[in-house]
C-alpha cells in the first residue's frame, strides 16, 4: 500500500490528510514536532487571554485520527533523504515514504538583532511560543512588540488582556500601511491607542539588552531611546520553515519551490502551505502565501492529485480576514494600499471611527476590483460572484443590503454609504 | 494537555484589582443579601416593608454599579478575558461554593419550604418567607409563599444580571433586543401579571397565569386539579385553558417555523431567561464532545417520553373520573392524541426524511414510542391504574424527578459546574419538540460565511448548548441543529464574522455539500459531483 508521509500537522497537512482519506485507503502518516494533535494556531491568543483552553483549539477530538486511520508521529524530522525515500527523525529513527508532502509552515523572522535569542524574546507562532509567554508574562512589567502587522497587534491584545503595559514598535508611518490604505490604517492607529497601547510609529529595533541572567532587560530603538522591558515580541513577519531541507536536494528559494501541481523538483515530493513557494505568483498573489485559507486550499488541491486526479492549485478570488482588537476586518478581491493606475478608491468611514469600507474599481469600466470592510461583516459568496461576473461598482452599491452579513438588528449604514458614493462618483462616469 | 498557568505575579494582573465603584457595588449588593440572610435566620425586622425595600434595592443597585464600572470602562467588544483563569468561571473554589449554595437552596425550596419560614396549616409565615409578606400583600393580596420568594429572586436575577449582560454585549444589538425581551417577559408575564391577576380575582381557585409558560415545560398544565381549577376559574380560567392549548398547537408551531425555537428558548422562556442572564458567565462550561452529545440525546428523549406519557396518563384518569367536566371521552382523547401524533410524525417523516440527523431520528422514535404506549394505555388500564402504574404516582415521580430535581436543583444549581443550559439541553421536553420542528420545518439557520472560518473554536467553546459549531463552520456548512436556542453568542464571539443567525428560504438551508469557497471552482464541482 502506498505510504504518504506529511511533515507538519497544521491546517495544510491536516486538510490534505483528511481529503486523501475521503477518497483512498493509502497509508497516511503525519509527523509533527510541535504537538501530537492538530490545533488551530489562530486560536493561541485566545488561550493566553483566557477565552479558551488549549484543548478547545483542537478542531478534532483525539480519537478522530485513529478512527480515520491516520498515523500521528510526534517527533522532529531532521533530514529528508530524497533518494532513499526516507526521513531521519530526531531520535535517530527513520521512516520511509512513497510520497512525501512538506507542510512545515513558517518561523518568525529575526533580522539579526543583537540579543534576539535572549530569554524573554519570542515570536508568536507555535505552541512553544505560547508556553514561553505563559512562563514570562507573570514577571513582565512592560513588553515591547516589534513589527506592526497582524501578529503584532494580536500579541499586544494578549498582553493587554493581562494588564501588561505594551510598547508597540512599527517600522512604517502607520500601522500595517503596506497593506492597508491610509484611512483604514489611521483608524486602526487610533483604536490601538484607545486600548492604551504605546504605539511608536516609524521606530525600529536596534538592540535587545540582557540582564546578568541572560534575560531581556531593555531594548534600544533607532531613535536612541532605551525602553526597559522584560518581554520582547518579535512579530516582523514569517519565513518558510525549510532550513532542515538544505541538503535534501529539494530546490529551495525562500521556501520550497513548487509548480502549479505543488510538485517540487523531485518526483513524489510535494510542498503545501506557508512553506511552499510558487515559481511565479498566481494571478496577483505572492509566490509565498502564509495565510490560513491558502494553506487549506493547497491541501484540498493536492489531495486530488495524490488520489489520482491531477489537479492544479488554482485558488479563486483573493479573500482574507483579521481582527484588530475590537475591529473586525474582511477583504475580498484586491484593494492596494495605494490606488494603482486606472483604479478609483471609494472610502467611507463611520463617524464613530470604528467602521469603514473601501471599494476599489476600474476608472473607466467601473468594474469592481475589491473591498476592505471594517466593523461591517460582508458575505463572501456575494463578492465571490461579483468578482467572477465582473460586476460594476454601481451594481455593488445597489446591492449592499444583499452583501451585508451583520447580525440581525444591527444598524445599517447602506444609505449613508450610497449617498456618499453618489456624491463622489456619479457624474464622473465618462461614457 | 496544557492549561493556562496561574498568574502569581505582583507585576502583571489578570483584572483582579477592583476599583472604588466596583467595591461600592459589591458592598451594597452583599449588604442587601445579608439583610435577606438575617431574615432567613428569623430576625424580626421592626419595619419589614422598609427593610425589604432597602434589601432588594441595594442588591439591584449593587449589581448595576458593579456592572457599569466593569464594562463601561473598556471599549465596546467581546469581554471574555480571563474566563478560564478565574475561580468563579473555571470551576474553582468560588464556583463550587456557589454551586453548593444554589443546590442546597433548591433542595430546601422544593422539599423543605418550612425551613424558609413558610407557615404550615395556616400559621403565619416567618423567616425569609415572612420577610416577603408585605410585598406579597401589596402585589397579590395574599401572604407570601416560598414560590413568591423564589419568583422575586428569579426576577431580580434576570433584571440585574440582564442589565449586566446588556453592558457586556453593548456593541451587539441582537443581544440587546433579545435580553430586553427576556427581561420584559420575566417581569411582566411571569411575575407581575400573574400576581396582579390573582389580586383582582381573589375568589378564583389557583391556576397558572403565566401565559408564556406552556406545556410540556409547565408539566402540571393538564393535571386534573389544574384542569378543574381552570374550568371552574371563570372567564380568566377558560381563557388560560384555551390560550394554553392554542400556544401548543397554533402559536408555537407558527413562530418556530418563522424564527426557529429561539423565539421561545432565548427570547421568552423563563428558564432560558435565567440561563442567558445569570448563567451567562458559565456558558463556556458546556461540554461539546461527541460523547456528551450522545448522552444528551438519550436524556432529553427519555424525559420527552416520560413527560408525554405522564400527561396522557393524567388526562386519561381525569377523563375517566370526571366525565361530566369534559368535552370528550377518554377514548376520543387517546385516539385524538394518537391520530395527531401519527399525522405529525408521519408528515414530517414523509416530507423531510432526507433531512433527518441523529437528533431528529431520536425525537421521531420517541414520538413513535409515545404513540404505542398511548394505545397500550387505552387497552390495559383502569381509571387510575395506567399500565399497572398508578397515574398519580407517575405524575408525582415526574414532578419530583424532572420538575424539581432536574429543572431546578441540577438545572440551575449546577450552573457554575456544568454550564448554564443543563436543563434546556438534557432535560426540557419542550426543547426536544421545538428542536425537531427547528431541524425539519423552519426557516431558521446559522449561515456560514463562505470560506472565512479559521477553525479557532470560539464558537464551539462559548456555545451554551455544547454544539460543536466549528465542525460545521470550517466546512462551510450551515448550522441547523435541533438543540440550538439561537442565543447568537457564536456569531458574536467569532473573530472573523463567519456566522449569522438568519430566517430565510428553506431551500438550501441544510447544505452538507463541500462549500470550500475560495478554492478552484472546478475543484468544487468535482468534489460535489463525485
Amino acid at each position: 500500500m502506498e505510504h504518504i508521509v506529511i511533515i507538519g500537522n497544521g491546517i495544510s497537512g491536516v486538510t490534505l490528510a483528511r481529503h486523501i482519506r475521503k477518497q483512498s485507503d493509502s497509508k497516511i502518516t503525519i509527523i509533527s514536532s510541535e504537538t501530537e494533535f492538530f490545533f488551530s494556531r489562530t486560536a493561541l491568543m485566545y488561550v493566553f487571554m483566557g477565552h479558551m483552553k488549549f484543548e478547545h483549539t483542537q478542531p478534532y477530538e483525539n480519537d478522530f485520527w485513529k478512527k480515520n486511520n491516520i498515523n500521528l508521529i510526534h517527533k522532529r524530522v531532521t533530514e529528508v533523504l530524497a533518494k532513499e525515500k526516507s526521513l531521519l527523525l530526531g531520535d535517530n529513527s527513520s521512516i520511509s515514504f512513497d510520497k512525501l508532502v512538506i507542510a512545515t509552515g513558517s518561523t518568525p523572522n529575526k533580522f539579526g538583532w543583537p540579543g534576539q535569542d535572549l530569554q524573554g524574546v519570542t515570536g508568536l507562532y507555535d505552541k512553544q511560543d505560547l508556553e514561553a509567554l505563559e512562563k514570562w508574562a507573570p514577571t513582565t512589567k512592560r513588553a515591547v512588540i516589534v513589527g506592526g502587522g497582524l501578529i503584532g497587534i494580536e500579541l499586544a491584545e494578549m498582553l493587554r488582556s493581562r494588564n501588561i503595559p505594551v510598547t508597540f514598535l512599527v517600522r512604517e508611518k502607520s500601522f500595517w500601511s503596506g497593506v492597508l490604505p491610509f484611512g483604514e490604517s489611521q483608524m486602526i492607529n487610533r483604536h490601538i491607542l484607545e486600548h492604551h497601547i504605546d504605539l511608536r510609529l516609524e521606530t525600529n529595533l536596534v538592540e535587545i539588552l540582557s540582564d546578568e541572567n541572560g534575560h531581556v532587560k531593555a531594548i534600544i530603538t533607532d531613535k536612541n531611546e532605551t525602553i526597559e522591558c522584560e518581554l520582547v515580541g518579535l512579530t516582523a513577519g514569517v519565513s518558510p520553515n525549510v532550513s532542515f531541507l538544505k541538503n535534501s536536494g529539494i530546490e529551495l528559494g525562500r521556501g520550497v519551490k513548487v509548480n502549479r501541481f505543488l510538485e517540487t523538483n523531485i518526483k513524489g515530493i510535494y510542498a503545501i502551505g506557508d512553506c511552499a513557494e510558487q515559481h511565479e505568483g498566481i494571478d496577483l498573489r505572492r509566490p509565498i502565501e502564509a495565510v490560513w485559507y491558502t494553506g487549506r486550499m493547497m491541501g484540498e488541491a493536492l489531495a486530488q492529485t495524490l488520489t489520482g486526479k491531477p489537479t492544479q492549485y488554482n485558488p479563486g478570488h483573493w479573500f482574507n480576514s483579521a481582527k484588530f482588537l475590537d475591529i473586525e476586518y474582511q477583504t475580498y478581491g484586491w484593494v492596494w494600499a495605494q490606488a494603482q493606475e486606472n483604479e478609483n478608491h471609494f472610502y467611507w468611514e463611520h463617524k464613530d471611527g470604528k467602521k469603514a469600507i473601501r471599494i476599489s474599481f476600474h476608472q473607466e469600466s467601473r468594474v469592481f476590483l475589491g473591498i476592505n470592510t471594517f466593523g461591517i461583516r460582508m458575505r463572501h459568496e456575494f463578492f465571490d460572484k461579483v468578482l467572477t461576473d465582473k460586476k460594476t461598482v454601481d451594481y455593488v452599491m445597489h446591492h449592499l443590503a444583499e452583501a451585508n452579513f451583520d447580525p440581525e438588528f444591527f444598524t445599517n449604514h447602506d444609505k449613508e454609504i450610497q449617498q456618499q458614493f453618489t456624491n463622489e462618483f456619479i457624474g464622473l462616469k465618462t461614457e | 494537555m496544557s492549561k493556562s498557568a496561574k498568574n502569581i505575579s505582583l507585576a502583571s494582573h489578570q483584572d483582579n484589582e477592583l476599583n472604588t465603584i466596583q467595591k461600592l457595588g459589591l458592598t451594597l449588593g452583599f449588604i442587601g443579601l445579608f439583610i435577606m440572610t438575617l431574615a432567613f435566620f428569623n430576625v424580626n425586622f421592626p419595619n419589614k416593608t422598609v427593610w425589604f425595600t432597602i434589601s432588594i434595592s441595594s442588591i439591584l443597585i449593587g449589581i448595576v454599579m458593579y456592572a457599569r464600572s466593569t464594562y463601561l470602562s473598556r471599549p465596546e467588544g467581546i469581554s471574555n478575558n480571563g474566563l478560564f483563569h478565574k475561580s468563579l468561571t473555571n470551576r474553582g473554589i468560588l464556583a463550587y461554593m456557589i454551586g453548593i449554595l444554589l443546590t442546597s437552596f433548591y433542595v430546601v425550596l422544593y422539599w423543605f419550604p418550612t425551613y424558609l419560614g413558610l407557615g404550615e396549616n395556616g400559621a403565619a409565615n416567618s423567616g425569609i418567607v415572612g420577610f416577603f409578606d408585605p410585598f406579597s400583600y401589596f402585589l397579590n393580596g395574599h401572604a407570601a409563599s416560598e414560590w413568591f420568594v423564589y419568583g422575586t429572586f428569579y426576577t431580580v436575577a434576570i433584571l440585574g444580571l440582564g442589565y449586566k449582560f446588556i453592558l457586556k454585549y453593548r456593541h451587539n444589538k441582537y443581544q440587546l433586543v433579545r435580553t430586553i425581551s427576556v427581561m420584559f417577559f420575566q417581569l411582566g408575564f411571569a411575575f407581575l401579571i400573574p400576581e396582579i391577576l390573582s389580586k383582582l380575582n381573589p375568589e378564583l381557585p389557583y391556576f397558572a397565569k403565566d401565559l408564556k409558560n406552556m406545556w410540556p415545560l409547565n408539566y402540571y398544565f393538564f393535571e386534573d386539579w389544574h384542569l378543574t381549577n381552570m374550568i371552574q376559574g371563570g372567564n380568566l380560567g377558560m381563557f388560560m385553558l384555551i390560550f394554553g392549548v392554542a400556544m401548543i398547537f397554533i402559536i408555537s408551531p407558527i413562530l418556530t417555523y418563522f424564527y426557529g425555537k429561539r423565539w421561545y428558548c432565548s427570547w421568552v422562556c423563563g428558564c432560558g431567561g435565567l440561563a442567558e442572564t445569570a448563567g451567562d458567565p458559565f456558558r463556556h462550561l458546556s461540554n461539546s464532545t461527541e460523547k456528551v452529545w450522545k448522552v444528551e440525546r438519550w436524556m432529553i428523549h427519555s424525559v420527552l417520553v416520560f413527560s408525554f406519557i405522564t400527561t396522557i396518563a393524567v388526562i386519561f384518569t381525569f377523563l375517566s373520573n370526571n366525565p361530566e367536566l369534559s368535552f370528550i371521552t377518554r377514548n376520543q382523547f387517546i385516539y385524538g392524541i394518537v391520530a395527531f401524533l401519527v399525522l405529525f410524525t408521519g408528515t414530517l417523516f414523509y416530507f423531510k426524511r432526507q433531512d433527518l440527523d441523529a437528533d431528529a431520528k431520536y425525537t421521531m422514535l420517541s414520538l413513535v414510542a409515545i404513540i404505542i404506549i398511548a394505545i397500550a394505555i387505552n387497552f390495559f388500564s383502569g381509571n387510575q391504574n395506567i399500565l399497572f402504574v398508578d397515574s398519580y404516582a407517575l405524575r408525582k415521580w415526574y414532578g419530583f424527578a424532572i420538575g424539581a430535581a432536574f429543572s431546578g436543583v441540577v438545572g440551575v444549581g449546577f450552573y457554575p459546574l456544568l454550564g448554564n443550559r443543563v436543563w434546556c439541553r438534557f432535560g426540557c421536553p419542550m426543547a426536544a419538540i421545538l428542536g425537531l420542528q427547528q431541524r425539519l420545518f423552519s426557516k431558521f439557520r446559522i449561515t456560514t460565511n463562505g470560506g472565512q472560518c479559521i477553525s479557532c473554536g470560539n464558537c464551539t467553546t462559548h456555545c451554551e448548548m455544547g454544539i460543536d459549531v466549528r465542525s460545521y463552520a470550517q466546512k462551510g456548512e450551515n448550522i441547523v441543529r435541533s438543540s440550538c436556542v439561537g442565543c447568537g453568542i457564536c456569531a458574536a464571539v467569532c473573530p472573523r464574522g463567519v456566522l449569522k443567525l438568519e430566517n430565510g428560504s428553506e431551500e438550501g438551508r441544510i447544505n452538507s455539500n463541500e462549500i470550500l469557497l475560495g478554492n478552484d471552482v472546478n475543484l468544487m464541482d468535482l468534489l460535489n459531483n463525485k
